[in-house]
């Protein structure tokens, strides 16, 4: 048995008995326990919770009960609860910090018989696209260990990459799941809006952060998502919609799909081994039976700076509760004025204090209109375009990312590191299903390894199994993860 | 306070007042932890209203209909969206150092509170919204040796308050004395109580308010300069506390001082308000959509058939009561604020169509032996139909008053009908003159003494004959009769 | 659109950040450069368009009124970090601002 394989195939061998969960777990364990001081997925690694849970789905299994993740093992980015375990965000301010509940998606993983291995890295209360904003450890690209392995959900990206785990828990708020996918060479998954409660995860941005899957392949990401999918009353903002299963609605073409392609995403700006990749991507998918379409987000280029404006915004008001009053780290000052002052100061990194500050100036009396409200209206316009986009196809096809994976410490300035995310920020603002699937390599500008790249598709609202259908056509026919991280091969 | 009566009446007060009113549900607004006070600190808490990283608010239902019932109860408009925003500041009792509160799209939004003084003068005071919002934790201020925050060296802090449903109501500047602002706070009390939307306990600090005040010359249209008072934890404080910023503003200004814009405390103790630190910074609470809350759309059918569902509220009981009954208005005020006792008194007035006889028997004598056993009077044996029964048999005057107390208090004690007790007893009052003249024929021979006192111009001692003939007729006599006949008799 | 240089020090108080002088002055520059993208809102024609403040529309998402279990209290206080007894304990309070 090697856990190598996919989720959808542990899940089918431990179902049949032939292999049990704890004997996955342990040697997915044993694995960690080899490969990741260098990689540095985990914050935490769960040994005794995954091997008690392992021997809870073992039983379950012998009780005769079939269990969609029967012993797939789980990487939980660090901004999800999960009772009993350190819940850190990546941050100083909640370093020590013990969960004393599970939030429901990961709630819903472990009833489904999925093992949680551990807490994965990420950049700071999900602020970045490289890890590197993490204040607790330093996560690095499988295919490159001089590489980021993209953010925030990097952790749990390099989990999944190295065979830490078959599938990683991401969330993603302008790209955080998709863009380490990219990175990574996986399959990242960010559903609607709203499909997947936001209970027990850690909020950056409330109106925009979705949790979702990163995986080897489509149809892992679709198990998960049909795990985790569909409404909770513990949250308000989970969609209350009947969700129809994707993973046993994959498709192999796509013939009579019609693939929307930007014509303001200008691949040429990317440079002409880029662009000859997502030519070839496009090519690929009309080779399967697509029909490719001239389509126009006109208003797309100013995603980065409504989002830029709405996201810090609701973090502002999202990190107040990290005050040295409840939990969390307390840095002591003369009055309880002072203890906050000096609490946050020293609990929070450059990223996250960046945007609590522009996020407090947006709301600020006197420029809320200007920044805030006016941001609130090009969100409209952005979803306006869309849904003008999608009347004249059934899916858009992009970049993920504007680059492979960089090497650390090149992304000085803020901004540049925000242009990561320029292709997926505008799916994000408009709360739509998107994802990232593996489509060839291409040599950074700073190096001669080959690295990943991702495509991108995005959906209309809750077109999520016309989305993985298509995604698992492109990813059968071009096999593009096949080659794999080295990884303690 | 040195300002005499006649300075005073130069000046009028104008008076708004916030008040913040917990909610009575079985949860909390955006938890299911109960909503209840007190317990052991910290125990009626859970991921949500301690703000853990990761919770997510879920509104209360109840909490929402509540708000719809008190805005309709005072005529406010009910629009049909509205949403949740952030307050932001920071707070050591609130959790996510941001109140979840409504900014500009309450629930309800104007409505008029009328109310009615002591003397039963009818008032009104305009209601600007009542908004939907969450309490905080309590704070207890230790080291300054009075529990108060100034001088204090630390707080401790207690959570189980957190996250209860609160109404903020705030009313317009309509209010121009302290006598006022307690008939105003009086009838959102009684209103509210009836509504069954806050149980109103002060003194668990289930409605809290602060007054703005201030002055100007009476017949100026224009506003002073506002105080906003602080700490008034009873309504008798709330009194106290108006008239004394009153007469201070009066005197500021009448020494040629100005009022300055400020937050004042009201200290119970000394009896006068005092300047609370000014803030170091302006509010700047960065007011925006809750973007975990969704907007609350209330339809016209819904609110209709809210409205219909609500009991009768206490001003139109008052005007029931005082207006079409002819109840003296503290009467009046002494049943509707006993809500048992006047539905008790509407059903006997229902039975025996006599408000009058009604009020005096239930305010009366049957709230007397509710005082003496315990006992209220709607859970005691004496139905309202036996009450009904009993005053019929008073205004056929087939008893007499003092055979329908002590019937009374048979009744209480269980000895059923007043009308079978009557007729088992013989305890009809007579009015056989044939019979009643045969008892003062025998008083009048057996008390020679006082017929010579009484035509010797004493004709007080009427009284005293007419009990012995009371007496001698075991009390069934009708009294009035046999004063007419004592009459006719003597000459 | 407004321009003005953002007050650093006003944001970060509200925001109960304690900056050091380099701090306000390199975030003071980062965040200058950031509005400078931000500005070209300006750009769009907004004067009609309603803001979204979520995008999948949904109305009345409430719950019943019922009572559900709480946490034990020596859980939440074992996170705390000062306590007395059964409180969270904070240094002392000056300003009153509720």
């Amino acid at each position: 048995m090697t856990f190598r394989t996919s989720a959808a195939d542990i899940a089918r061998r431990v179902n049949s008995g032939s292999v049990g969960a704890r004997e996955v777990t342990d040697a997915v364990l044993a694995h960690v326990d080899a490969v990741d001081g260098s990689i540095g997925a985990y914050l935490t690694v769960l040994h005794d919770l995954a091997r008690e849970q392992a021997d809870r789905v073992d039983r379950r299994v012998k009780n005769g009960e079939t269990l969609p993740l029967a012993g797939v093992p789980v990487a939980v980015k660090d901004n999800m609860c999960l009772t009993g375990t350190r819940t850190t965000c990546g941050s100083k301010i909640l370093e020590n910090w013990i969960a004393p509940y599970t939030g429901t998606a990961v709630q819903r993983i472990i009833d489904a018989g999925g093992i949680p291995i551990g807490k994965t890295n990420l950049d700071e209360f999900a602020m970045g696209s490289s890890c590197e904003n993490s204040a607790l450890g330093t996560t690095r690209n499988p295919y490159d260990d001089m590489r980021v392995p993209g953010g925030s959900s990097g952790g749990s990206a390099a989990a999944a990459a190295a065979y830490e785990a078959a599938i990683g828990l991401g969330s993603d708020t302008g790209g955080s799941i998709r863009e380490p996918a990219a990175f990574c060479n996986l399959v990242g998954f960010k559903p609607t809006y709203g499909r997947i409660s936001r209970y027990g995860l850690i909020a950056f941005a409330s109106s925009l952060d979705q949790i979702g899957p990163l995986t080897r392949t489509v149809e892992d990401a679709a198990l998960a998502y049909d795990v985790m999918a569909g409404k909770d009353p513990m949250d308000s903002t989970s969609i209350d919609r009947e969700v129809e299963p994707a993973a046993g609605a994959l498709r192999d073409d796509l013939k009579g799909v019609r693939i929307g392609i930007v014509k303001e995403f200008v691949t040429e700006k990317l440079g002409p081994e880029i662009h000859a990749l997502y030519q070839k991507a496009y090519a690929d998918l009309e080779a399967l039976g697509a029909e490719l379409v001239d389509v126009s987000l006109p208003t797309a280029d100013y995603g980065l700076a409504t989002y830029y404006l709405i996201a810090p915004a609701e973090c502002s008001s999202n990190l107040a509760r990290f005050d040295g009053v409840r939990y969390g780290l307390r840095v002591e000052g003369t009055d309880v004025g002072q203890m906050y002052e000096n609490t946050r100061a020293s609990g929070f990194g450059d990223e996250v204090k960046r945007r609590i500050l522009i996020g407090t100036y947006a709301l600020s009396s006197g420029y809320y209109d200007a920044y805030y409200v006016k941001a609130q209206k090009a969100r409209t316009l952005i979803g306006d375009d869309f849904k003008r986009a999608f009347a004249g196809c059934d899916l858009i096809a992009s970049p993920a990312a504007s680059s492979p994976a960089f090497q650390f410490d090149s992304k000085s300035d803020p901004y540049s590191m925000y242009m990561m995310d320029y292709y997926t920020i505008p799916m994000s603002l408009a709360g739509l299903p998107a994802l990232s699937v593996p489509c060839g390599y291409v040599k950074p500008d700073d190096g001669d390894r080959p690295m990943p790249m991702g495509l991108q598709l995005a959906a209309p609202l809750f077109e999520e199994v016309r989305l993985l259908g298509a995604a698992h056509a492109y990813e059968r026919a071009t096999q593009h993860a096949r080659a794999g991280a080295k990884v303690g091969a | 306070m040195a300002v005499s009566e006649n300075v005073r009446t130069k000046y009028e007060a104008v008076i708004g007042i916030e008040c913040h009113v917990e909610l009575k549900t079985k949860s909390k607004m955006f938890c299911a932890c109960p909503n209840e006070f007190g317990g052991e600190p910290n125990t009626k808490v859970c991921p949500v209203c301690l703000a853990l990283p990761g919770s997510l608010p879920v509104p209360n239902a109840e909490a929402i209909l509540h708000m719809v019932r008190a805005g309709l109860a005072f005529g406010a408009e009910i629009p049909t969206f509205s949403k949740f925003d952030r307050k932001n500041y920071f707070y050591p009792d609130m959790p996510k150092d941001y109140q979840i509160s409504q900014f500009d799209m309450p629930l309800t939004q104007g409505g008029v509170v009328r109310y009615w003084l002591e003397d039963g003068t009818m008032n009104e005071c305009r209601l600007t919204r009542i908004h939907l919002e969450e309490d905080t934790g309590k704070s207890t201020h230790a080291g300054s040796g009075d529990g108060r925050i100034a001088g204090s060296s630390h707080s401790l802090i207690d959570f189980n308050r957190a996250g209860v449903p609160l109404m903020e109501c705030v009313s317009e500047p309509d209010i121009r004395s302290a006598d006022e602002a307690v008939g105003y706070l009086d009838a959102l009390k009684r209103t509210f109580v009836r509504l069954g939307v806050s149980d109103v306990k002060m003194e668990e600090g289930s409605l809290r308010c602060d007054a703005n005040v201030s002055i100007r010359p009476v017949g100026s249209s224009e506003y002073g300069t506002k105080a906003e008072i602080k700490n008034m934890n009873s309504f008798r404080s709330v009194h106290r506390a108006i008239e004394s910023e009153i007469a201070r503003q009066i005197e500021v200004v009448e020494s040629g001082g100005r009022v300055v814009q400020e937050t004042r405390g009201w200290d119970e103790v000394a009896g006068t308000t005092h300047s609370m630190r000014s803030k170091e910074q302006a509010h700047d609470y960065r007011y925006f959509p809750d973007p975990d809350l969704v907007p609350i759309e209330l339809d016209r059918a819904t609110v209709d058939r809210i409205a219909t569902e609500l009991p009768e509220l206490p001003l139109r009981r008052f005007e029931r009561y005082h207006d079409e009954f002819g109840l003296t208005a503290q009467q009046a005020t002494q049943l509707i604020d006993n809500a048992s006792l006047a539905d008790y008194f509407d059903a006997v007035v229902g039975a025996s169509n006599h408000p009058q006889q009604s009020t005096n028997f239930v305010l009366g004598d049957l709230s007397r032996l509710a005082n003496e056993t315990g006992t209220p009077v709607y859970q005691s044996p004496v139905t309202p139909g036996d009450l009904a029964e009993l005053i019929a048999l008073v205004e056929t005057a087939t008893i007499n008053s003092k055979i329908a107390k002590s019937l009374l208090e048979r009744m209480w004690k269980g000895d059923g009908s007043p009308k079978a007790i009557v007729d088992s007893e013989s305890l009809a009052q007579t009015s056989d003159s044939g019979a009643i003249e045969k008892f003062v024929d025998e008083v009048l021979s057996d008390n020679a003494k006082a017929v010579a006192d009484y035509k010797a111009g004493k004709t007080n001692i009427l009284g005293f004959l007419t009990g012995l003939v009371m007496k001698q007729s075991r009390g069934k006599a009708n009294p009035a009769l046999v004063q007419e006949l004592l009459k006719q008799r003597l000459g | 659109m407004s321009s003005d240089k953002i007050d650093i020090r006003y944001v970060a108080k509200l925001a109960r950040l304690a900056l050091t002088d380099a701090e306000v002055e390199s975030f003071g520059k980062q965040l200058g450069d950031l509005l400078q993208h931000v500005e070209a809102l300006g750009a769009l024609d907004t004067a009609a368009v309603p803001a979204t403040a979520q995008v999948v529309e949904s109305r009345n998402v409430e719950r019943a009124d019922d009572v559900g279990p709480c946490l034990d209290r020596e859980t939440v206080l074992a996170q705390a970090p000062q306590r007395q007894g059964s409180f969270f304990r904070v240094p002392r309070i000056i300003a009153e601002e509720s």
